[in-house]
């Protein structure tokens, strides 16, 4: 990517790390139902639990969902291992973690984005989720709390961990990776994919340097960014932290920092006396994941079209600019908009409503009606705001955009009523005439003013503007 | 020497023949045994529990069913006792640690589930080295288990109660793990046989798990056929483990009286004096053995395995490592011990200061400290390579030989107390058992004669991975010869 400044002379390195709970019917591990919601620890067993000998054995739905993940980022799927990720934590009821470490299923791909962009994906890999604290108490945090509820339902739910390589450089593209990721597995249909149920979560690594430098500085993992708009809060404020130290000839220690979403602000979280070593080393419970070419094969036959290449492919056909179409791809209106342009809708015009105008849903809307009323627009049968009205019942209502701009008294004045009213106003006021015809532009809001006045509002503006320009050249 | 064994063993096979003809029944062949643990179980200490109750309604059920004609399994009214360290669903299961205190597993085992459908008696849980580890069954919370042969023994470990039980006449079956040696050499110590498994041929499903990569859940019996009728039983693939093998398993009691002759025999020469360490009794007696396996039609020769020289450091590596993590979910926090502290960490460290022995400790240290950053290379993934060279020259081996054979412990049964300080020289009774466990190879022990002081001597036949068939062949070979 092209270096860009993010503050007098720094540059901003963002690397982000999104955690994918995937939703499958099961545990990664068990048996036990993958739900958000359930009475605490209910859903359990000796093995989501870590009961002394209990094993864990694999969820084949949450690996191929995996590798689709990986397919979909441009990734290599890989004969990849579990590793155990030692730690001592209440919600982990193994006090390990079953991950992967140095053979991760996916490696290597990139994603996307709506600019044309393309952030590295360092790799994708399968682990398992931990269960949820609760402390309680006055501070809400472990220490200082009376005691602490562990509920282990989302324990060994599993998750994908997508690592991107540190190329990200400003919060737009930060926040638009997200959203981009977000909408692939939306469209792989393998996540309920919400920010706010934790369904992704996203870490930030967060660095700065100044322009031109090469090598990485030192760099802080952000946790608890929980929006998109808390992504780029947290981002922003982490780099213009590390742009003061450096300024006052201070340094940032490598360390995991929390975001603070009421205070704005990021907190250190672990101290280094604590840092951890994780002692990798490969799961001995559980065999190797071989996939077979084959199935490789399939998840890329099976691959739905994703966002960006559904993007090119509207953009082919309308001749927008396929970076406009990322809101209305993330609605997955395209074969909406594609129905409404082969009914006659103008290109542009339909993308335009699309995009702004329906954000809320499309209703009772249909594509016909939007290619008709975009018709009634361009024939200048109605006016722009009024095509706004017309378009909300029509979403509120559906029916047909004729009959709702009648009904709503929509009836455009017809082009000879107008032409009319304008060559009567011409003969009522020829001073005025004479100066609009020598090119004074200012008396030509006076007309258009005179005609709306007597149309009660309903005539078109751009019509009136015609009418006059062919008036003048005719004399 | 004050001895508890009795005159004769009756095997499990005439036990389960006997009950299904309804020439006796389940609920009489346990009292006779319980009556024997009455007696004796006081010297002994082989159990942590004997379940009396569950056991005689368990008996009950077996002889109602055979009353109303009910199809009774190939271990019908034996009793069988039961290492506690595999989970019984509802009984304490602890490990021989205090960690787990009233700590009750809500399911079985496999292997305890298959027992169970295959008609057998589940007498009681019995004593262990901590966690599995340890040689001698002195590393228990609750006091060590003496053997059977001689009071003032050890009965070997880490299933030294699983092992006196059989030796004693408590139950003519138990049921071991074996993740250095833990079944065979206590098997050897307490003159009964004792098998070890092919890696992934028994399910570890419901085995408190010591080194994951390296256990495995196997018999003990009183002769090679009863060993291999419980070996069919408990063995299998179980979806529950994935490490388990798919493949059908060989039926091993038909194939069982087949001979050896024209089959290959390796002698381990390490293990027959190449590395320090093994006595000259029991060389001596291998050779014995060896002999009468020739007699018997085999072709026998000398053989090398190199990599055996570095398998006890590698393991000591390994088994730490995997077991510093298996252990870290006895934090007090779900189940067991707790022993309460000012905040969660002191907890934590309070809870395992208290609730694990010494060795266990010890072991958690050195398997931190060899997967720790910085050191993993030089020590875990050294041992790693060791494995991957053990594999090679077994494989090689195995091109020209259907069997291998060693001693199984490098010495008879020692006092108690005799190395229960000296943690190296406790680690070298496992130098003849460990190969196998590294390459996940099957091995049975059987008892082939005794040593100056009269107590017993094991014999060890290693096979290549699921290959057990071969291995009792020559096993029950041996038995013959030895009667």
């Amino acid at each position: 990517m092209n270096q860009e400044t993010f503050k007098d002379n720094w540059e901003l390195i963002v690397g982000l790390e999104v955690h994918v709970e995937l939703a499958t019917q099961t545990k990664l591990f068990c048996g036990c139902l993958n739900q958000f919601g359930s009475e605490a620890n209910t859903n359990v067993c000796p093995v989501c639990l870590g009961l002394p000998g209990s094993l864990p054995v694999v969820n084949e739905t949450a690996v191929y969902y995996a590798m689709q993940l990986g397919r979909a980022l441009h990734c290599s799927v890989n004969r990849s291992v579990f590793a155990r990720k030692n730690y001592f934590y209440p919600d982990m009821p193994k006090d390990y973690q079953i991950s992967q470490y140095d053979l991760p299923t996916n490696l290597n791909g990139y994603l996307e984005l709506p600019t044309g962009e393309a952030v590295g994906i360092e790799r994708a890999h399968i682990e398992e989720d931990t269960g949820k604290t609760t402390h309680i108490g006055t501070s809400g945090r472990i220490s200082g709390s009376d005691y602490s509820l562990v509920d282990y339902n989302r324990a060994g739910i599993p998750l994908i961990e997508v690592v991107s390589k540190p190329e990200i450089r400003t919060i737009e593209q930060a926040k638009a990776y997200v959203s981009e990721l977000r909408n692939i597995i939306l469209a792989l249909d393998i996540s309920d994919a919400k920010m706010e149920e934790g369904s992704i979560r996203v870490d930030a690594n967060v660095s700065v340097r100044e322009n031109g430098e090469q090598n990485l500085r030192t760099r802080c993992e952000i946790k608890n960014v929980n929006s998109l708009k808390s992504l780029g809060r947290a981002i922003e404020y982490e780099a213009n932290r590390h742009i003061s130290l450096y300024g006052n000839g201070e340094y940032p220690k490598q360390e995991t920092r929390h975001w603070d979403e009421d205070a704005g602000r990021t907190r250190s979280g672990r101290s280094k006396e604590d840092a951890e070593d994780y002692r990798y080393f490969t799961e001995p419970d559980l065999v190797p994941l071989n996939p077979s070419e084959e199935t490789i094969a399939k998840i890329d036959q099976e691959m739905p079209e994703l966002p960006s290449e559904r993007r090119r492919k509207l953009a082919n056909l309308t001749g927008v600019k396929s970076s406009d179409m990322t809101l209305l791809v993330e609605r997955n209106h395209d074969a909406f908009a594609l129905d409404a342009i082969e009914g006659g809708g103008e290109p542009e015009k339909v993308v335009k409503h699309l995009v702004n105008n329906l954000s809320s849903g499309l209703g009772a809307l249909t594509p016909e009606a939007l290619a008709q009323l975009i018709q009634m627009e361009n024939n200048s049968e109605i006016t722009s705001t009024q095509a706004k009205k017309v378009l909300g019942e029509l979403v509120q209502r559906g029916g047909t955009p004729a009959n709702l701009a009648t009904e709503l008294g929509f009836e455009a004045v017809g082009i000879s009523d107008l032409e009319n009213l304008v060559d009567q106003l011409i003969n009522e006021h020829s001073d005025e005439w004479e100066r609009f015809c020598s090119g004074d532009t200012k008396v030509q809001g006076f007309f258009v003013g005179q005609v709306m006045k007597s149309t009660s509002g309903q005539a078109d503006g751009k019509v009136i503007n015609q009418i006059l320009n062919e008036r003048s050249t005719a004399k | 020497m004050n001895s508890v064994t009795p005159k004769q063993y009756q095997s499990a096979s005439e036990i389960a023949g006997l009950v299904a003809n309804r020439e006796t029944s389940a609920v009489e062949i346990l009292e006779r045994h319980l009556n024997q643990i009455e007696e004796h179980e006081k010297d002994v200490n082989a159990f942590n529990l004997v379940t009396i109750n569950e056991a005689r309604a368990a008996a009950k059920e077996t002889d109602k069913l055979i009353v109303e004609g009910g199809n009774v399994g190939p271990l019908a009214g034996v009793p069988i006792a039961i290492k506690d360290n595999l989970c019984t669903k509802g009984i304490p299961t602890t490990a021989s640690s205090k960690i787990l205190e009233g700590w009750k597993p809500p399911y079985d085992a496999t292997v305890v589930r298959k027992l169970k459908e295959a008609g057998a008696t589940i007498i009681g849980k019995t004593n262990l080295d901590e966690f599995a580890m340890g040689s001698s069954t002195e590393n228990s919370a609750f006091g060590p288990t003496r053997n059977p042969h001689d009071l003032s023994c050890v009965p070997g470990g880490s299933s030294g109660g699983s092992a006196a039980a059989v030796a004693a006449g408590f139950a003519p079956i138990a049921i071991g793990s074996d993740t250095g040696g833990s079944i065979r050499q206590p098997a050897a110590l307490c003159g009964v046989v004792g098998v070890k498994p092919t890696y992934g041929g028994v399910s570890r499903y419901g085995l408190l798990a010591f080194a994951s990569s390296l256990d495995q859940v196997g018999p003990f019996a009183t002769s090679v056929k009863d060993a291999a009728i419980v070996h069919e039983v408990i063995g299998g693939y179980d979806p529950l483990d994935s490490t388990s093998i798919k493949q059908a398993p060989n039926s091993f009691v038909n194939e069982i009286d087949q001979g050896v002759n024209k089959l290959k025999v390796g002698i381990i020469s390490e293990l027959m004096g190449g590395i320090d360490g093994i006595t000259q009794e029991v060389i001596k007696q291998t050779n014995i053995a060896v002999s009468a396996l020739s007699d018997a039609g085999a072709q026998v020769e000398e053989v090398s395995l190199p990599a055996a020289l570095y398998c006890l450091s590698a393991y000591y590596l390994i088994a730490p490592a995997e077991a510093s993590s298996n252990l870290s979910r006895y934090d007090g926090v779900r189940y067991g011990l707790r022993v309460d502290g000012a905040n969660l960490k002191e907890m934590n460290v309070n809870t395992r200061t208290e609730g694990f022995g010494d060795e266990v400790k010890r072991r958690i240290m050195l398997g931190t400290y060899a997967l720790s950053a910085g050191y993993y290379d030089a020590y875990y993934g050294k041992a790693l390579k060791v494995r991957r060279l053990l594999a090679e020259n077994f494989a090689d081996l195995y091109k020209d030989y259907d069997v291998l054979l060693s001693p199984t412990s490098p010495c008879t049964a020692f006092k108690l107390g005799a190395k229960i300080d000296d943690p190296m020289t406790m680690y070298v009774n496992d130098v003849c058992t460990i190969p196998s466990n590294l390459v996940g190879h099957p091995a049975i022990s059987i008892p082939f004669g005794s040593g100056k002081d009269g107590m017993p001597i094991g014999v060890q036949i290693l096979a290549p991975p699921m290959n057990e068939s071969v291995m009792y062949q020559v096993a029950h070979t041996l038995e013959k010869a030895s009667q």
